[in-house]
């Protein structure tokens, strides 16, 4: 494990990320363009439902760049780990001819995704100066709450592409799994719009809803609720951290007890 | 241990095959309920050991189906041994086919960057090699435009150019004469005598006995999964010859039962043929028996067989009329034997007899049963001749 980074893997994960790219808007007109354009679109689309027809979250200042932050970091969550699921199985072709570390395929997807994250960064922060957000201090945060991020999405995504590998039901599994934390995770609506303090904290239990309220607070408005406060600040405003630490540590474990069978399993 | 490139101690290597398509987790719950095993164990290799030195040129013979890539697969470190160990010294290739990971949507530049990503290059070494591998490649015009659009032998030839720049110690060559023209060929027989004259072991899995015998320093043969012969190539080839040929007998007999044709009115009808023994060794006599019923008398009935290579061709035909034998009155309900005794000039392969009976003037036929049985012909030395006739060759001097 001590060659994790050497020379031979950094050129290899390059390599496998550029291709990725190469491949991913191969035959499209606008070709990376939509990188930018699926998010904002996307945008667009909520904004118009969730702002303008529905007046959701007129409580909260800047509710548009709020909104937006909130989609682009689920987004990323959903695309990594979806794409990652099925990277091990994708590259049954290389697995079964060729020895390299199994888990650099599924870190090349994961900086794939990661790439996209921060073009989609980039609209996040021209709607930040057109909608006249003043720069918070805290907003120096938002790369470690990234992190958290990155470091959860990547346990499972470590533990769903082994786990394709011997069943394939996993994908449809977690689709639907995606799409009910989607509505559970606080991304379309404020958590304030919950009146029973149980179901908040049950739902700010859920990292992505404690990462996504953390990033809103550092780099929006300080109006946003985060698990500190939701729980007063006790001991259980510990648990997301906690679950992303062992989703991070039995992804990797899974994924390492399972990677020399991928190449007869696939 | 200095001496020894890769070292295979008792390694056998398990694959579950599932009884029905499994890989859901319905099925895999159920089976679990009804705790049953949704597959069972199939050994690919069993206890096999066998070392390699150092600048050997080693070759794995076996059908198609022994072992040998599964063999090769676990040198390459892509599976693990279910039990033994293989210890590796020296810096092996990871791969074992060429051309492994190339994308048919890249352009040729693209895909000789991420292939040799693959192979260990950082990006500045390949940018250092690119030029020498399209000469080599011979595809300099071709190079921008996507993979799609190669014809197959354009591929090879590329991803061969690419996999030759590997430095290792030891490689690993799964069946790269397979593919590409006699030019190609030509390159690779270029490169494996350059790869002889360095110090690289080489460990190569090919069909094609003239590689074998020209490349080759020792050879296993592989079958079921086990080794049954090591030794030099020569003679390794001879007893793979022999391996198939049994093989091939196994698996064309039932086919072969079915493919009979038969025709005749059945006034003598012929009941059975058998051979003495399945297989003849050089200089055993060919002995055949054909079995009767009468159905109708006949007068001075004419007995024959046909023998036939594997192609179908008649090598040799006999009868009684042409070798005078008197065959006599033959009365109903009586039964008939013949006996061939024939001298085996055969060369090695497969043969088929096709016993007949007809009447006098051989215009009608009784019963007519072609490619009836099978028999065979192994352990000629010689095995580029069709015949092996007595013969002397004598020499004069001065």
């Amino acid at each position: 494990m001590r060659h994790i980074f050497s020379k031979k893997n950094r050129a290899l994960l390059a390599e496998l990320v550029r291709t990725d790219f190469k491949l991913r808007y191969q035959g499209s007109v606008l070709g990376y363009a939509w990188s930018l354009l699926r998010p904002l679109l996307l945008f667009l689309i909520l904004y118009a439902v969730f702002v303008r027809m529905l007046k959701i979250g007129s409580s909260l200042p800047h509710f548009p760049v709020y909104l937006l932050l909130g989609i682009v970091i689920w987004n990323f969550f959903n695309e990594m780990t979806a794409q990652s699921l099925g990277s091990i199985v994708g590259r049954g072709d290389l697995i079964r001819k060729i020895r390299i570390p199994r888990w650099i395929i599924v870190l090349s997807s994961s900086i794939s995704a990661l790439i996209n994250l921060f073009l989609n960064l980039l609209v996040v922060v021209v709607f930040l100066v057109a909608n006249h957000v003043d720069l918070l201090r805290t907003t120096l945060w938002l790369p470690i709450i990234l992190l958290e991020v990155y470091i959860l999405a990547l346990g499972l995504s470590l533990f769903l592409s082994a786990a394709f590998v011997k069943f394939r039901d996993i994908n449809y599994i977690w689709e639907v799994i995606l799409q009910a934390g989607f509505y559970l995770t606080p991304i379309l609506y404020p958590i304030t719009l919950i009146h029973n303090l149980t179901f908040q904290k049950i739902i700010m239990l859920n990292p992505m809803s404690q990462a996504i309220q953390d990033a809103r607070y550092s780099a929006v408005t300080h109006q946003s609720r985060t698990v500190y406060q939701v729980f007063n600040g006790g001991i259980y405003a510990l648990i997301p951290f906690a679950i992303v630490i062992t989703v991070f540590i039995v992804g990797v474990t899974y994924f390492r007890s399972q990677s020399k069978y991928f190449a007869e399993e696939i | 241990m200095d001496d020894i490139a890769i070292k295979v101690e008792a390694v056998s290597k398990l694959f579950k095959l599932p009884h029905e398509k499994q890989s859901s987790l319905k099925s895999a719950f159920v089976n679990i309920l009804r705790s049953k095993k949704g597959y069972e164990m199939q050994a690919a290799l069993k206890d096999v050991s066998f070392e390699v030195k150092k600048g050997e040129f080693f070759g794995i013979v076996g059908k198609n189906g022994s072992g040998k890539s599964t063999l090769l697969k676990l040198l390459a470190g892509i599976y693990v041994p279910t039990s033994g160990s293989i210890a590796i010294n020296g810096k092996l290739t990871p791969f074992i086919e060429l051309g492994v990971g190339f994308n048919p949507e890249l352009t040729g530049r693209e895909n000789v960057y991420l292939n040799g990503a693959l192979l260990g290059f950082s990006r500045k070494e390949m940018q250092k090699m690119y030029k020498d591998i399209v000469d080599f490649a011979e595809l300099k015009r071709f190079m921008d435009q996507k993979l799609k659009n190669y014809s197959s032998g354009m591929q090879v030839r590329l991803a061969f150019s690419i996999a030759i720049r590997a430095q290792s110690d030891i490689l690993l060559i799964d069946e790269v004469l397979a593919v590409g023209d006699a030019a190609f060929q030509q390159k690779c027989y270029d490169y494996f005598r350059q790869l002889k004259k360095g110090d690289s072991t080489v460990v190569f899995v090919s069909h094609d006995r003239g590689a074998i015998e020209n490349f080759c320093d020792r050879c296993i043969l592989v079958n079921d999964g086990e080794i049954i012969e090591t030794g030099e190539p020569g003679r390794i080839l001879l007893r793979y010859n022999e391996v198939t040929l049994d093989q091939i007998a196994d698996a064309e007999k039932s086919k072969e039962l079915n493919k009979k044709k038969r025709w005749g009115n059945k006034n003598i009808e012929i009941t059975d043929a058998k051979t003495v023994r399945n297989k003849f060794a050089p200089n055993e006599q060919i002995e055949i028996k054909v079995s009767m019923k009468s159905h109708k008398g006949a007068e001075k009935p004419v007995y024959g067989i046909v023998i036939r290579n594997s192609r179908g061709e008649p090598v040799f035909t006999t009868n009684t009329k042409v070798e005078k034998v008197d065959t006599g009155l033959v009365k109903a309900g009586e039964a008939v034997e013949i006996n061939y005794e024939i001298d085996n000039i055969f060369g090695n392969g497969s043969y088929t007899v096709s016993p007949a009976v007809a009447n006098e003037d051989t215009n009608v036929f009784y019963d007519w049963r072609d490619n009836l049985i099978k028999f065979h012909i192994a352990g000629w030395d010689n095995p580029h001749t069709e015949i092996h006739p007595k013969h002397n060759i004598s020499l004069k001097k001065g």
